[in-house]
């Protein structure tokens, strides 16, 4: 793996000003922090298409609306505590039951926002999202896959919402990935268990399935980037030919990953799962690298449930 | 402009009339629906669809057409009515309103029918939808207005406010927002102007009165110094004066640099005397009897 590395969020403004050039008709509408979402550099470019409505999440978001309404393609971006979090109303009646053709890049989202504290931790924007008919949820892993996203989301007609994060986190793909949206991406063959991860947590499910390897335990890591419409047959094939499954995300592990897998499995496939992300608990203040460290969104506590899903697997 | 006088003005009174019955007749059939607060907005809803709104029936899709935007979602027959007389949908269709299988549902859906151009139901959204759609028109250099009906309900809420300053600062004068000041509420009144007991004290939480309205849930006053201080042009007219809504429709098309608002002074359930002022018929449909007795007032 390289060591280089970017924040998902960096993605924004160039691929929003690149699309333009490209002649797609993206405007962009924001709530005082397109200098931290980046899409401000969007309105360096294109300024008459930048609309700033100060810090009012829910004006945003119907603002939005109004100009998808008109056949726009309108990305709306803030800390993905504020929208969805605050807004979650307007979103649901603003552009998820219309469908309209806006796209909401919450940045900013997990512990791993850090030093800002719970207020700035958006722990249950998926498990919101996820729960609106017709919105696709997209969790980048990196820098590589985000501009992917973010572009297949513009390209894309129907509402979505595309999760960033503020640290700098490892680049697992080089230029050649490819993102597929309702696609799974193997990342790491594997036959005796299946690390499915999201966001930062992919690189640490990589850093597990070393751990493990060291072991013999041989692990499979898949990055559930497209979290909505989610690869069933990927699912389906990790559980019937591993037959044990881990989770990892940076957020609850109620109403994200973690839920929709586990649906998934219990429909069709059941199979030994465990968990690995926030667990019905707000997090405090830290450095980023700290606090995946102390609420067990690591490597080892990857490792240490794969053991032991792999355990009642043979139990 | 020509003003609106003698037989066409008669014209619309009389279509009002029947915009009136049609609501009563729509929520009695659905047994249930809001017939005071579409009753206010009547009048407002039959000068612009019948004169303001450049519009076609025939292609509700025209890039080109106003937009009028419902932020006071629960007065959907009022604007269905009004659409049905101007030839939207077939006027049999609006006794179908609430029922499972309709177009017309309880809250509108935008593009049911084709002609309406947003989802509403939660209040305080829909004129931050018309400010986008007027920086639309803007980026597209299209000269098409926006008009947004908002109640008492929907200036209770934040997000209008957000809205207001957005609007003026981003100097979006094709946009006109009409108030249907009825100044009752879900639970009652908003304030003491409609209902006033000199036997109680003037609470600032209000109180519950004996029909078990609140009586000032939540004051607006001073409402027009509130949109002034936002930036706004405020203009304001008998909401039930259909050549004085007209009129005041046509001034702030007009005004450059700035939206205007017009608070438009409205009594709740006009045309019904039983639910004149009456809190009770906010969210409630008039049984056979009420509707049968309200019919026969708006013959």
């Amino acid at each position: 793996m390289t060591t280089k590395a970017a924040a998902t969020r960096e993605a924004l403004g160039p691929t929003l000003i690149r699309l333009r050039r490209q002649g797609l008709d993206i405007v962009v509408v924001d709530a005082d922090l397109g200098s931290s979402t980046t899409a401000r550099e969007f309105g360096k470019v294109f300024p008459e298409r930048f609309f700033a409505v100060g810090v009012a999440e829910q004006n945003m978001v119907n603002v939005a609306a109004g100009l998808a309404a008109t056949g726009k393609t309108v990305f709306i971006s803030t800390f993905a505590v504020f929208a969805p979090g605050r807004c979650f109303d307007q979103i649901r009646l603003g552009i998820a039951q219309p469908r309209l053709n806006v796209k909401l890049v919450g940045s900013h989202a997990g512990i791993i926002t850090g030093e800002d504290g719970a207020s700035a931790h958006a722990i249950d924007d998926l498990s919101l999202m996820l729960s609106l008919p017709g919105f696709r949820v997209i969790v980048p892993a990196d820098v590589v896959e985000a501009e992917q996203a973010i572009e297949v989301a513009a390209r894309t007609s129907g509402p979505f919402y595309v999760r960033c994060v503020r640290p700098k986190i490892p680049i697992i793909y080089d230029e050649g990935y490819k993102f597929q949206l309702g696609k799974a991406h193997l990342i790491r063959p594997g036959k005796d268990v299946t690390v499915m991860a999201i966001g930062v947590m992919v690189w640490k499910a990589l850093e597990a399935a070393e751990l493990l390897a060291a072991e013999g335990i041989d692990c499979r890591v898949l990055n559930m980037s497209s979290l909505k419409p989610l690869d069933v047959e990927a699912v389906l094939a990790a559980a019937r030919e591993t037959g044990a499954i881990v989770t990892a995300e940076d957020h609850l592990v109620h109403g994200g990953l973690a839920s929709v897998v586990a649906q998934t499995l219990a429909l069709h496939q059941p199979t030994p799962m465990a968990f690995i992300g926030m667990q019905d608990q707000y997090a405090v203040s830290g450095r980023w690298d700290q606090l995946l460290e102390h609420y067990g969104l690591s490597a080892e506590k990857i490792a240490e449930a794969a053991r032991s899903v792999v355990a009642r697997k043979k139990g | 402009m020509t003003p609106v006088t003698g037989d066409s003005l008669k014209e619309l009174e009389a279509l009002a009339k029947r915009v009136r019955r049609h609501i009563v007749e729509m929520t009695a059939a659905a047994r249930c629906g809001h017939p005071g607060g579409s009753l206010s907005c009547v009048d407002i809803l039959v000068a612009l669809y019948c004169h303001t709104l450049r519009h076609d029936p025939q292609n509700p899709q025209w890039p080109d057409r106003d937009r009028f935007i419902l932020s006071k979602g629960h007065a959907a027959p009022a604007v269905y009515a009004v659409m049905a007389e101007c030839g939207y949908l077939p006027v049999e269709e609006l006794t179908t309103l609430r029922k499972l299988g309709s177009r017309l549902e309880g809250h509108m859906v935008a593009g049911r029918p084709p002609g309406v151009e947003m989802t509403s139901g939660s209040l305080g959204m829909g004129l931050s939808f018309s400010l986008g759609q007027t920086l639309a028109a803007r980026l597209d250099g299209k000269d098409y207005r926006v008009y947004c009906l908002l109640g008492d309900g929907d200036l209770n809420e934040g997000q209008t406010w957000e809205a207001a300053m957005a609007s003026a600062h981003h100097q979006v004068d094709n946009l006109t927002a009409v108030i249907d000041y009825n100044r009752i509420q879900n639970d009652g009144f908003s304030d003491y102007s409609r209902y006033e007991d000199k036997s109680r004290p003037q609470r600032m939480g209000g109180w519950v009165n004996e029909e078990g309205h609140t009586v000032n849930i939540m004051g607006l006053q001073p409402l027009e110094e509130k949109w002034r201080a936002f930036g706004w042009q405020v203009l304001e007219t008998d909401g039930h004066d259909l050549s004085a809504l007209i009129e005041t429709l046509e001034k702030a098309k007009g005004t450059k640099g700035r939206p205007t608002v017009i608070i438009a002074h409205t009594v709740k359930g006009k045309g019904v005397s039983f639910m004149e002022n009456n809190p009770a018929f906010h969210g409630k449909a008039p049984t056979p009897e009420q509707a049968e007795k309200a019919l026969a007032e708006l013959a």
